[in-house]
């Protein structure tokens, strides 16, 4: 697109386009060391994923006072309207995500000592890649303002459901079987949503880019597959 | 809410949806020439009745052209030549039979910088009923002349000074007479040439809130500079460039997701 007349506005654009880039690998990273963590009982990795949130944060306070500063300065329009106010929401969302891998090197610390089933431990890695794939490509979907790979995650979150619904009813098998499972399963149930929550950013992060792009976000009613808020298990 | 009230409201809600789609003026094929100079190029805009039109565009691209086309100002430049079709309720306004007093007094405008008359503020408002007969006794004049004053939102302001120049008023204030003295004629149609770029930002705000106001009796076109201001006040915006009508539409689209590159460019500020 052709620059504005105030450059400095376009660095300021720029600016914050970096720092959610920033964000994105931050967060990247946290959920990756979080999965390592709670797989390899690595509570050293554990208590980094912990302190990184800090940075996060902070990053996202800075997206924030950088895009009120504009918004007050440039009275923005249109795209630069819609740029800044995505970059709002995918701080948000980003910030979430790192939350909950922050909650997931908790449980991993919490769960340190326990014997882990070595299937529910694939599981969760199944999951996790399957969302840290979404998340990777959304993010590289931001970066080069790419809306097709941005509906391409934003259609693909129901294999994510999917597989979370799948493991709830695994854990809860686990719990029935003998309830000395019940709270190392419960750490790991939390652990699968809090991985299937980042699912759901990512593809809220998916729409923002859609948004971003063409002024509208996707009506059409998303696949669907995780059923364990509506099911019961006898 | 009361029960009554917000029938009210429906009802005026499907009022205004019904005048959004009712025509006021329509410029069709509208050439604009200053002597060998083309300064509009086949110009189609419809005007839509009871709602705000703004006319945005950089220096030069033919806005206030078309604006001053609208009640015929530009018959008042001997090179200006205007082709094409402009009518008001579905008549002619270039026909010949047309009395361009009144078509003026129709068509209303207010200018860029307030423009009072040397008079006191009652004159400036009187002014034109006196020059349209429109007032049978004193009492019928000075009853205009308030309605006029309140109706622009000034009346509170001067009600203790009407005797006193109009010039000795705030710029604001100015050019809130100008527009009691439009309205003072009851003008169907208000044009409005950069109304608030004299003003400073509460005057503005002022004469943005009175624009608001306006629109239920009147029907109103406004030439701006300020794209904020374009967006705050008009209910459809057209964008001008080098001649051309580029794209019009809603104001709501317009500013955040319009259709053309060159208006994308410039509301965000990437030229003119």
């Amino acid at each position: 697109m052709t620059d504005h007349t105030i450059s400095v506005y376009d660095a300021e654009l720029r600016t914050l386009a970096k720092h959610i880039a920033e964000m994105g690998g931050i967060s990247e990273g946290m959920i990756g060391d979080a999965l390592r963590a709670l797989v390899r009982a690595d509570s050293f990795l554990a208590k980094r994923v912990i302190a990184d949130d800090r940075d996060l944060d902070n990053l996202q306070r800075r997206v924030e006072e950088d895009a009120v500063r504009t918004i007050a300065k440039r009275q923005p329009m249109a795209s630069d309207l819609r740029e800044i106010i995505a970059s709002l929401r995918i701080a948000g969302n980003l910030e979430r995500c790192g939350d909950l891998a922050k909650n997931i090197a908790r449980r991993a610390i919490a769960l340190q000592g326990h014997a882990l089933p070595p299937k529910l431990v694939h599981g969760i890695e199944h999951i996790s890649e399957l969302t840290q794939a979404q998340l990777s490509r959304v993010l590289d979907a931001y970066v080069t303002k790419d809306v097709e790979t941005a509906d391409f995650v934003w259609r693909n979150d129901d294999e994510i459901d999917a597989m979370y619904t799948s493991l709830f009813r695994e854990l809860l098998t686990y719990m029935m079987e003998d309830p000395r499972n019940i709270s190392s399963c419960t750490h790991l149930l939390f652990c699968a949503k809090n991985v299937e929550r980042i699912g759901d950013h990512a593809t809220n992060i998916a729409e923002t880019i859609i948004y971003q792009a063409t002024g509208s976000v996707p009506s059409n009613e998303r696949p669907k597959q995780d059923n364990s808020s509506t099911n019961l298990v006898h | 809410m009361d029960a009554s009230v917000q029938t009210a409201s429906t009802t005026n809600q499907s009022a205004a949806l019904a005048n959004a789609s009712k025509v006021k003026m329509r410029g069709k094929n509208v050439n604009v020439f200053y002597g060998e100079k083309q300064a509009l190029f086949d110009v189609d805009l419809d005007v839509r009745k009871h709602q705000v039109t703004s006319l945005i565009g950089p220096s030069g691209c033919g806005k206030s052209t078309f604006l001053r086309c609208l009640n015929r100002m530009n018959d008042t430049i001997d090179v200006c030549r205007v082709q094409g079709d402009i009518t008001l309720d579905g008549k002619d306004i270039y026909d010949p039979s047309v009395d361009v007093v009144e078509l003026r007094a129709r068509v209303g405008m207010v200018f860029q910088k307030p423009n009072p008359f040397p008079k006191s503020i009652f004159d400036n408002v009187a002014y034109g009923p006196r020059i349209h007969g429109l007032a049978n006794s004193k009492t019928e004049l000075e009853a205009m002349v308030v309605t006029s004053l309140q109706k622009a939102g000034l009346f509170e302001e001067v009600k203790d000074r009407l005797d006193g120049p109009g010039t000795g008023l705030s710029g604001g204030q100015q050019q809130r007479l100008c527009i009691a003295r439009a309205i003072a004629v009851s003008p169907e149609v208000i044009l409005m040439d950069e109304p608030c770029s004299a003003l400073d930002p509460i005057a503005t705000a002022k004469v943005e809130e009175l624009i608001d106001e306006l629109r239920s009796n009147y029907t109103i076109v406004i030439v701006t500079h300020s794209m904020q201001q374009a967006a705050r006040v008009s209910q459809r915006t057209a964008f001008f460039h080098m001649g051309n009508l580029v794209e019009e539409g809603e104001t709501d689209d317009i500013f955040t997701n319009p259709n053309d590159k060159r208006t994308q460019d410039y509301i965000t500020g990437r030229f003119g």
